[in-house]
């Protein structure tokens, strides 16, 4: 891993964000240092990556990542995704992503209209984003999924663009937890570079606080991809 | 009186002392004549409006605890010098503190918001956790979990149907966009409780022992800053009178706004941040949040636990309704908002802070020479009192108590006539028909809707036996918590049935691998007024409080919420006990289930044939009475000592309690939250039926590996504690003695189907 070794990677804390301590945490455990962004400043701090983690940014008011994808960190981190820079949209991350135009589709209510909080059995559609090199398609994983508004949502022309292009990152199996179409959890810009998904791989680091260590894979991947960068 | 369109004149200080005889509407604020005649004699002249409303909400039974004091001064008698040496705060401060090592210290407590969630069931449980989480952060802890205990009328009724969704998802909604880990609590469905639901809610907070905090105003020229949301006219009331007319008595009610509050978590996540961050820079001298009676409480509080006056100038506060009287200010119970005494050099920084979280905060007084809380408006004084008559110095009451004679109908009532299943196919029947039934039934439907997993540390949390969380990342020191009440063991005993309560609470902490530490307590029960619901209450104090003593843990706090009935109909007395735990390694606790195939099961305690009171009389029969299990202090005790020495030690692969449903339903949870079936043999010498649906207490169902498990069973023997080898984790059925084995499949149906099939499937 010497090739990763002092990889700075990003965590954005937005007012109402709840997982930055976990997106860290897990950041830590993949061997990189965490560096705290916040929501209010026009500076990335010269990060190799970057982490939009999940909560209620704004108390998910007026929709939920709306506000959040017009704070000023977030013209910055458009502007990195521009370039390449690997970025991760984790729940509420992953709204904010959709919102702010750098991942297609939207997230609306669960169609049980439930919170729902679950360890979720995911497939691993694609290794080939930045964020999930260290995968193998086809793998199975379990991540806890904890949302409301995890229904992901987009026109046919768009689904078919994701499937034609491999850009469905994550799949549920075992159940649709939350009626998204194409039982889709995650899905990839089209350079693989954005990745956004529903569940939580930051909660599923240690056996001792999640129901497995699947989703460390998520933050090693991207030590690779960002020294390839 | 004046109309509603325009802001009437106060009633100044001067303006009641020159109108001695002016009528008040002290009975609709819920004041008794005497009570009244009392704070004229205080003043030495009639109380303004504003002075009406405070006293009226501070000396409410919820604020003043009037019924309850003369009983609750008994845990402090029982309370002895070496319980109190690991706690550094307790009853009368927001929560009670523990020192759990390591310079850590950890806060917690429960509360109920009973009345609210059943009126308004989203908003009121909602509340009821912004609330007790405002109650932790005033210590100076983070806090770091939260559990809600919920009792509700029959699950198939229609009531249960409107009020139960509406609170699980009030309590997900505002705990799920606060980031704190739901990690336990209870959901009950009794009779008892329809009209009137319990919704109880707990938190747990830590810090550094040095960063503890207490309510007190000190220090002459200290400011007083009102922080967090803006004041409405929200929650007017609440406290006294649910659905009070607005307080200037011209009774139009146009400005009425629901007396329940309303909820805004956003707000409140802000908050905490923003209130953590003024803690580490070191910039408040004393810190009250507002709940019950808004800022009436939190400026009598803070200047009554001071050394000096204050004055607050209403003017300042920051109002979100135009026209709002003085009483209204005072007694609007507007959410996430918290008061704080700076130094007048630290102000600066501490409005930067609020700045950089876009907090509003705003100087509204500060901390004066003398003894008087003076409060103006619009230039004029309208409020002058001694703040301790407000706070502390309100009535009390020696309400009459006396055992009613229905009691002795109830204990004569035993459950021996019962006709009891004997056919090994019965019995079968009977497991299944109990493990689908309301309360013994799997939660997830509830706890599913609650986020445990956010900041990372939940080691444990539902279907455990207790929520478990990492305190600190680089020792792996953390807490366990349970909260538990049968209350129908209650009914029958209420000195045992609150022991009871105690006990479980205790062995679920043990059980999860912690050295049960304190407890803390929310005791619902009936009108004050009927002495048989006193007889009642005080029955269950001095059970907890004896129990407490026995078992050497002390009460750090609590609440007590009267009033919960329906008509002339009490409400089961429901003591609910809450327990925390301390674990050096959380990497230690242990989980419920079965998991390891071969590992030995072994039943610890001891069996009786006790049904007074149990889940199999209220499911199959509808019946309460008799007398509940006994209860043995001592050997519950040494039970938790084995157990929390054996699971430091890592011999335990699981261990579950025995309580509720008795054997059979502690082998039907541990099987399915494990995933592993299990073969056994009932303990020899003991009816089939006893030893499955027996509810003795003091027992736990736990798993070793093969290897350990003579060795085991020495050590429990030389513990005092009896140990019986039931047979082996494995397979996928649970095979009992010469009962038809039950596939894991059919069990898993009956368990987890009852929930989704009475309020809908959360998935689709």
């Amino acid at each position: 891993m010497s090739e990763t070794a002092g990889m700075r990677i990003g965590v954005i804390t937005f007012p109402g964000t709840l997982d930055d301590v976990d997106a860290a945490r897990a950041v830590r455990y993949a061997g990189a240092e965490p560096v705290a962004l916040w929501h209010g400043d026009h500076d990335l701090r010269g990060v190799d990556a970057v982490v939009v983690p999940g909560g209620f940014s704004y108390g998910d008011y007026l929709r939920a990542g709306a506000i959040a994808s017009l704070a000023p960190i977030m013209t910055e981190v458009i502007d990195g995704a521009r370039r390449g820079l690997p970025v991760l949209g984790i729940c509420n991350g992953f709204q904010i992503l959709c919102e702010a135009g750098l991942l297609p589709g939207a997230l609306v209510r669960n169609a049980g209209l439930h919170f729902v909080c679950r360890d979720q059995r995911l497939r691993v559609e694609s290794a080939a984003t930045a964020w999930t090199s260290r995968y193998t398609a086809g793998d199975e994983i379990v991540v806890p999924l904890k949302s409301g508004e995890g229904r992901y949502v987009a026109d046919a022309a768009t689904l078919g663009e994701l499937e034609a292009e491999g850009r469905v990152v994550f799949r549920y199996t075992g159940g649709n937890p939350n009626g998204a179409m194409s039982d889709i959890a995650g899905v990839a810009s089209a350079d693989g570079r954005v990745v956004g998904l529903m569940p939580h791989p930051e909660h599923a680091i240690d056996a001792l606080t999640g129901p497995s260590t699947d989703g460390l894979g998520l933050f090693t991947s991207v030590l690779t991809a960002a020294a390839m960068a | 009186m004046v109309p509603d369109t325009v802001t009437p004149p106060a009633d100044t200080v001067e303006h009641a002392a020159a109108s001695p005889d002016q009528p008040q509407p002290y009975r609709e604020l819920g004041l008794k004549d005497d009570e009244y005649a009392r704070i004229r004699e205080i003043l030495g002249r009639r109380p303004t409006d504003a002075e009406l409303a405070m006293y009226s909400v501070m000396w409410s039974e919820h604020c003043s605890y009037k019924s309850s004091k003369v009983h609750l001064k008994y845990f402090g008698e029982t309370t002895t010098e070496a319980m109190r040496e690991k706690m550094l705060a307790g009853i009368g401060e927001n929560a009670g503190v523990v020192d759990v090592g390591d310079g850590w210290a950890v806060t917690f407590k429960v509360e109920s918001h009973n009345h609210p969630s059943y009126v308004e069931p989203y908003q009121g449980a909602a509340t009821g956790v912004g609330g007790i989480v405002r109650d932790i952060m005033a210590m100076g802890a983070r806090p770091i979990a939260v559990a809600d205990p919920l009792r509700f009328g029959p699950a198939d009724a229609p009531d249960t149907a409107r009020v139960l969704p509406g609170v699980v998802s009030g309590v997900g909604g505002y705990g799920n966009c606060l980031g704190l880990p739901n990690v336990g609590g209870e959901v009950v469905f009794d009779e008892g409780y329809a009209g009137n639901p319990l919704v109880n809610a707990l938190c747990v907070g830590s810090m550094r022992v040095e960063d503890l905090h207490l309510a007190f105003a000190s220090g002459t020229g200290n400011k007083i800053i009102l922080f967090g949301a803006r004041t409405g006219l929200d929650g007017i009331g609440g406290v006294s009178v649910l659905a009070s007319e607005t307080f200037d008595g011209s009774g139009t009610g146009q400005k009425k706004l629901p007396s329940v509050q309303v909820g805004d978590p956003f707000t409140e996540k802000v908050l905490i941040e923003c209130c953590l961050e003024l803690f580490h820079a070191g910039l408040v001298v004393g810190i009250q949040d507002l709940g019950g009676a808004g800022l009436s409480c939190a400026t009598s509080e803070l200047a009554s636990a001071g050394d000096g006056g204050m004055h607050i100038d209403l003017d300042a506060v920051p109002l979100r309704a135009t026209g709002m009287t003085p009483a209204e200010i005072l007694s609007s119970e507007s959410q996430e908002r918290m008061c704080a005494v700076v130094r007048p050099e630290d102000v600066d920084a501490f409005m930067a802070v609020c700045r950089k979280w876009d907090t509003l905060a705003t100087v509204i007084g500060e901390v004066t020479d003398g003894d008087r809380l003076v409060i103006t408006w619009h230039g004029e004084t309208v409020v002058d009192v001694p703040p301790r008559t407000v706070a502390h110095d309100g009535p009390v009451y020696h309400r009459p108590v006396e055992r009613s004679a229905t009691q002795d109908a109830l204990i004569a009532d035993s459950p021996d006539a019962l006709p009891r299943p004997a056919a090994p196919s019965e019995l079968r029947d009977e497991i299944l028909r109990m493990a689908a039934s309301p309360n013994l039934c799997s939660r997830a439907w509830v706890t599913d809707q609650y986020d445990r997993y956010v900041r990372g540390n939940t080691a444990s949390a539902q279907p455990a036996d207790a929520g478990v969380v990492r305190i600190d990342e680089s020792t792996g020191r953390g807490i366990a918590v349970a909260t538990d009440c049968n209350a129908r063991f209650v009914a029958l005993d209420p000195y045992t049935g609150a022991q009871l309560a105690l006990a479980e609470a205790y062995r679920n902490v043990a059980t999860s691998g912690a050295v049960p530490a304190a407890v803390t307590n929310c005791l619902n029960f009936g009108s004050p007024e009927d002495p048989h619901v006193m007889w009642q209450f005080s029955e269950a104090v001095r059970g907890l409080a004896d129990g407490c003593a026995a078992l050497g843990i002390p009460v750090t706090g609590g609440n007590v919420s009267f009033y919960n009935q329906t008509g002339d109909r009490a409400i089961l007395p429901t003591p609910v006990i809450g327990v925390l735990g301390v674990i050096d390694d959380v990497a230690r606790r242990v989980r419920s289930g079965f998991t390891g195939e071969g590992d030995v099961v072994v039943l610890l305690g001891t069996t009786a044939d006790e049904l007074g009171g149990s889940e199999w009389a209220h499911v199959v029969h509808g019946h309460l009475g008799g007398r509940p299990p006994a209860v043995d202090l001592a050997a519950e005790q040494r039970l938790g000592a084995l157990l929390a020495a054996a699971a430091a030690d890592g011999v335990l692969t699981g261990s579950h309690d025995v309580s509720d449903g008795g054997l059979a339903q502690a082998l039907v949870e541990a099987s399915l939250v494990g995933g592993c079936g299990a073969a056994v043999e009932l303990p020899a010498g003991l009816d089939p039926f006893v030893a499955l649906f027996s509810e003795s207490a003091g027992r736990a169902l736990v798993t070793v590996a093969a290897s350990d498990a003579d060795a085991f069973l020495v050590r429990a023997a030389e513990a005092g504690v009896p140990g019986v080898r039931l047979g082996t984790v494995g397979g996928d059925s649970l095979a009992i003695t010469d009962l038809p084995a039950i596939p894991l499949g059919e069990l898993r149906a009956a368990w987890e189907g009852t929930l989704p099939a009475l309020f809908g499937s959360a998935t689709d």
